[in-house]
């Protein structure tokens, strides 16, 4: 049997769909961000993958190279605003904040 | 490598990715989820070395396992009170939500199952380190020099915003959002709300 | 004239500047929170470095020669077209006596002022006039030509007003300034007049269609003087001399040569400039274009409504004067004028304001010179006003009242000596009268400030055993106005007399006789009346502390009953200054019959010099003037004889045995001049009545038939308008209201999708990618 292209597709979106169905169910910020981490990854495997069997060279991976850089950019800073939402509310529920309700 | 063992290998490491991914979404512990998340980006980065992207898979490894996830563990254990460990993960609405994704990622794999694509992997080595540092300061110079501005920034950012404001305003600021606590699970978002509090909160959801 | 620049010359006047700046806008706070002290050392200061200043210039001037001018060009102030007005100081010989007076009498009166005012609530107040009042003065006196003069006549028109109604809560002494004001302002309007006037006809006398042969006859003095000595400055004014009245080249009014000419100033790269025609408004040019004959009688031979243009000027110019130094028939505020503290009336009446009317005629002697008629008014009318204001000076019974219509008497001496053509005596006159009045006020505010602000000479007396300092000074003051031998005011009057009597400028029937004797019997009156409020003042027993029923103002003055003191050293050292200079101030002119050399004379010569040859005298001799002289000696004392008799120690019952005589004549007489001849009376009812009925009536006319109109149009515009607002408020609100009404309903059912819950949005984004999906779907099939 030949894994292709389909093969890991199918595990990305699979992935995609955990770390939405995360984003989506949990109240906890910090889980949240988790899928949010999750649903990148299954991205970046999607380009791999599609680098690797459809057009080759480094393209894909430089892009999930750089993925890796701004997922790092961004849980750095949505983990420095939990912290301070924490430290102002005691609470990194989800529901407690709805600040921006209009 | 033979196209069984891979086959093998991918799917052992497809399931091992996937219950990682599926325990992150459904535990009840956010500890446990934590260290699901864990597995999850070393499935992840062997998927990576399967596709032959080494240097991917370290940087997964490296990146992700030793640096995200402890950013993530040391969130984890900032904002939960270690008593109420065990049921700080709530969730809501899973059945709706189940449906709604579900259906998401059905379409998803239909198309990817439905799709012509190839299914070779391309032969031959796609470069090691040496050609990613030449492509990074070549062709991708920009967006590379572009990326190192976002992680300066985002450096700055994260350091401003976890400092909070000064000590003396900081302390002064712990004191209306501890004797606020209480009352913000009833009422959480109140217009009499310092604005100290409330200005954080604004952030995030920004 | 030659010019040399004196770059120093414009500090004389900022000085005072800075110290009105410094107590007007820091002066209250500094005065609450440093004291008296801190406002007032500053602004007394001031004036002193000034006089510093002033008598650096003078020096120079006195070392440069006689021909010479120190000049200080800060900046172009007015180059429109043909008229140029400069921010310049000038000092000539003339300048620099005034300056000299300015400065010293007034730093003087500020330093009395220390003492004076000690106490008062608005002292900072005060002082900022006090400065402000100096600096207005050297602007007038060092302004180089009619703009700035102006400049220097309105301030101090202003800084009069602003001090005579000092005591602005007191009606009538804030309807005093007024009245200073509105009064000056009429003398104002003839000057500005004449001004105007002036350069209409020099611009008329000095355009090139007048008479084009004037190169050839005009250009070579100019040269020749300028060559004599080539010295840069002097070169300098030449050019410019040259540039700005068209004598160098063929006349043409390019404006083109205008512009590079009013850029000259000091420079000598002017040669080639082409020549035009011109007017400046520099007294210096003003007198060196008067001196070319031909442009002189271009100037003569015009007339303006049937007289000739430039009796006009000078009799405008003269109505100028006759405001700011208080002549017939504008003399009215300068009595009133004592409302204001004591040292602002020594202020006004010795150094600065009155003078500035004889000063400007003097500044325009070569004018005044040209024109019998309007020297023979300023001559009659100066006679007039120094005849009736003394006579109303003998009956008066305010110190101070006295005093004022003195001064308006000397002025009026003052303007004799103008009209008689002799300049230098009316500013000789003006400095020792500066002196010996300076004197007398200062004395006479310190008798009211011993005497609890008391005016009234019937409730003074006995004071020279209380107040020493004050009552010789006093008598040496009133000694020197009376004209006694040997002080100053003998040297001046008397050469007024003489010239007066010598003149052959004025066209009266009888000449000088008339001038003389009217002016000798005010001089009689003068020595009289001086001498009365001295003895009423100084001998005798005190009589105040218990009369004060009769004149209130005694609230706040608890120490009524305690006899007068002498007043503090800064007071009477100043007292002590003024009468040693009242009493040798009159040595630099002696008169020529002694054989002396007359300084004065000698240092005005040069100034003066442009008229002298216009001016012509009878020529009496000597033995008359010895005459004259002996004349004078025995009308002095004769009033201080008769003063002396009637009034000394209050003992002599003539004076109030006439006050209380039956007869008509004697008591009409008396009510007559006592109430000063109804002129305000006369003023009030044929000019100010007047105006307010025609105010009044104007004001009728202004409600009954234009606010009518107006109210109709108003009527007309408000209906319109509530029409219009009506359809606006239906029809255009309505619309307005229903798009915000729609928007805001909107907004209102779409702010519930905001819930502000992470998650909600996230479904939604989910939602949306599914619905996405089933749509491209169904479109693909």
């Amino acid at each position: 049997m030949i894994i292709g292209l389909n093969h890991f597709q199918v595990v990305s979106a699979l992935l995609f769909g955990l770390g939405l169905l995360t984003i989506i169910t949990r109240r906890n910020a910090v889980a949240v961000l988790m899928g949010v981490e999750l649903v990148l990854n299954a991205g970046l495997v999607n380009l791999v993958a599609i680098s690797r069997y459809q057009t080759g060279g480094l393209d894909g991976q430089i892009f999930a190279l750089f993925g890796v850089v701004l997922a790092a950019a961004e849980a750095v800073v949505a983990l420095a605003i939990v912290l301070q939402l924490f430290r102002a509310r005691r609470s990194v529920d989800t529901i407690d904040v709805t600040d921006m309700r209009g | 490598m033979s196209d069984t063992l891979v086959a093998v290998v991918f799917y052992g490491l497809a399931i091992f990715t996937l219950s990682g991914a599926a325990l992150v979404a459904f535990s009840r512990n956010i500890v446990h989820s934590a260290f699901a998340l864990f597995a999850t980006f070393v499935g992840v980065a062997g998927l990576y070395a399967l596709m032959s992207a080494n240097l991917l898979a370290v940087i997964q490894l490296l990146v992700y396992a030793g640096g995200i996830l402890v950013l993530i563990l040391f969130a984890v254990m900032l904002t939960s009170r270690i008593d109420e460990a065990r049921v700080s993960n709530h969730a809501w609405g899973r059945q709706p939500a189940a449906w709604a994704v579900g259906g998401l990622t059905a379409i998803l794999i239909y198309v990817a199952v439905k799709a012509p694509l190839k299914a070779p992997m391309i032969k031959g080595a796609l470069g090691g380190p040496a050609a990613f540092g030449d492509a990074l300061l070549g062709p991708y110079v920009l967006p590379f020099e572009i990326i190192s501005m976002l992680l300066l920034a985002a450096l700055i950012g994260a350091v401003t915003l976890a400092r909070g404001r000064d000590a003396a305003e900081a302390a002064k600021l712990a004191k209306p959002a501890e004797a606020a606590a209480p009352v913000q699970a009833a009422e959480p978002a109140q217009a009499a709300e310092p604005a100290e509090a409330a200005e954080p909160a604004e952030e995030v959801n920004a | 004239m030659e010019l040399q620049t004196f770059n120093t010359l414009w500090l004389i006047p900022l000085f005072p500047l800075l110290g009105a700046a410094y107590a007007g806008l820091l002066g209250k706070r500094i005065h609450r929170r440093y004291g008296e002290l801190a406002v007032s050392l500053p602004t007394v200061i001031m004036p002193w470095i000034s006089f510093a200043v002033a008598v650096s210039a003078v020096v120079t001037l006195a070392q440069a020669g006689p021909e010479v001018a120190l000049y200080n060009r800060l900046w172009t102030w007015i180059g429109v077209d043909w008229m140029q007005a400069d921010m310049a100081f000038l000092v000539d010989r003339l300048s620099a006596v005034m300056i000299l007076v300015v400065t010293f009498v007034g730093s003087l009166i500020h330093v009395y002022s220390l003492g004076y005012m000690k106490g008062d609530p608005g002292y900072w107040r005060f002082f900022a006039y006090l400065n402000l009042f100096m600096f207005s003065m050297l602007v007038l006196v060092l302004g180089d030509n009619f703009l700035l003069m102006f400049v220097g006549w309105e301030g101090v028109g202003l800084c009069s007003y602003l001090l005579i109604s000092y005591y602005y809560r007191e009606r009538d002494k804030a309807a005093a300034g007024m009245k200073a004001f509105i009064v000056n302002r009429v003398g104002d309007f003839g000057f500005t007049l004449g001004v105007f006037l002036l350069f209409w006809g020099l611009a008329a006398a000095n355009s090139p269609s007048y008479n084009p042969s004037i190169q050839a006859t005009t250009a070579a003095p100019v040269v020749k003087r300028a060559s004599a000595k080539p010295d840069p400055a002097k070169l300098a004014e030449h050019v410019a001399f040259q540039a700005s009245w068209g004598l160098a080249g063929a006349p043409c009014r390019s404006h083109q040569a205008l512009g590079r000419a009013s850029t000259l100033g000091g420079h000598a790269q002017g040669h080639h400039v082409e020549g035009h025609a011109t007017t400046s408004l520099a007294f210096r040019h003003v007198e060196r274009l008067l001196e070319d004959p031909v442009k002189r009688e271009g100037l003569l031979s015009q007339n303006v409504l049937g007289l000739s243009l430039v009796t006009l000027v000078g009799l405008l110019l003269f109505l100028g004067a006759t405001g700011k130094s208080a002549q017939i028939p504008l003399y009215v505020w300068l009595p009133d004028a004592m409302a204001g503290p004591t040292p602002v009336s020594a202020l006004i009446h010795a150094a600065t304001m009155v003078t500035a009317g004889v000063y400007m005629l003097s500044r325009l002697h070569f004018l005044m010179a040209l024109t019998p008629v309007a020297m023979t008014v300023v001559a009659t009318v100066g006679a007039l006003t120094a005849f009736f204001a003394a006579t109303i000076g003998l009956f008066q019974y305010d110190i101070k009242k006295v005093l004022a219509y003195s001064t308006v008497s000397q002025l009026g001496f003052m303007f004799v000596a103008v009209g008689s053509g002799a300049f230098w005596v009316a500013i000789f006159h003006l400095m020792t009268h500066a002196f010996f009045k300076a004197c007398l006020f200062l004395g006479s505010g310190s008798v009211i400030m011993g005497c609890h602000h008391e005016q009234d000479m019937r409730l003074m007396g006995g004071l020279r055993k209380l107040m020493p300092v004050t009552a010789i000074t006093y008598f040496i003051s009133s000694a020197a106005i009376a004209g006694f031998p040997l002080f100053s005011g003998f040297f001046s009057k008397d050469e007024i007399l003489w010239k007066a009597f010598d003149t052959g400028n004025v066209i009266l029937p009888g000449g000088g006789f008339v001038l003389w004797l009217l002016a000798a019997v005010a001089a009689l009156m003068t020595s009289f009346y001086m001498f009365r409020s001295y003895y009423m003042t100084f001998s005798g027993e005190y009589r105040g502390g218990h009369a004060h029923e009769a004149h209130g103002h005694d609230e706040a003055h608890g120490a009524h009953g305690h006899l007068p003191r002498e007043s503090p050293k800064t007071m009477t050292i100043v007292l002590g200054i003024l009468a040693a200079l009242a009493l040798a101030g009159g040595y630099v002119g002696l008169p020529h019959l002694w054989h002396l050399p007359n300084l004065f004379e000698h240092w005005l010569a040069p100034v003066f010099e442009g008229s002298a040859h216009t001016l012509k005298w009878a020529g009496y001799g000597h033995g008359l003037e010895w005459g004259l002289m002996i004349t004078s000696i025995l009308i002095a004392f004769a009033g201080f004889f008769a003063a002396r008799w009637l009034y000394r120690d209050h003992r002599n019952p003539t004076p109030q045995k006439i006050l209380d005589s039956d007869r008509r004549l004697v008591r009409g007489v008396h009510r007559w001049v006592f109430n000063k001849y109804y002129v305000d009376e006369l003023y009030q009812k044929t000019v100010i009545q007047p105006t307010l009925v025609l105010s009044r009536a104007l004001s009728i006319f202004d409600t009954g038939f234009i606010d009518a109109i107006v109210n109709l149009v108003g009527l007309i515009g408000r209906l319109f308008s509530m029409l219009q607002g009506w359809i606006d408020r239906t029809f255009i609100d309505g619309l307005v209201n229903l798009v915000g009404d729609t928007v805001m309903n909107a907004g209102r059912a779409l702010r519930r999708v905001q819930t502000g819950r992470l998650q909600a949005y996230v479904y939604s984004l989910v939602a949306g990618s599914l619905l996405m999906v089933v749509a491209a779907w169904l479109m693909a099939a």
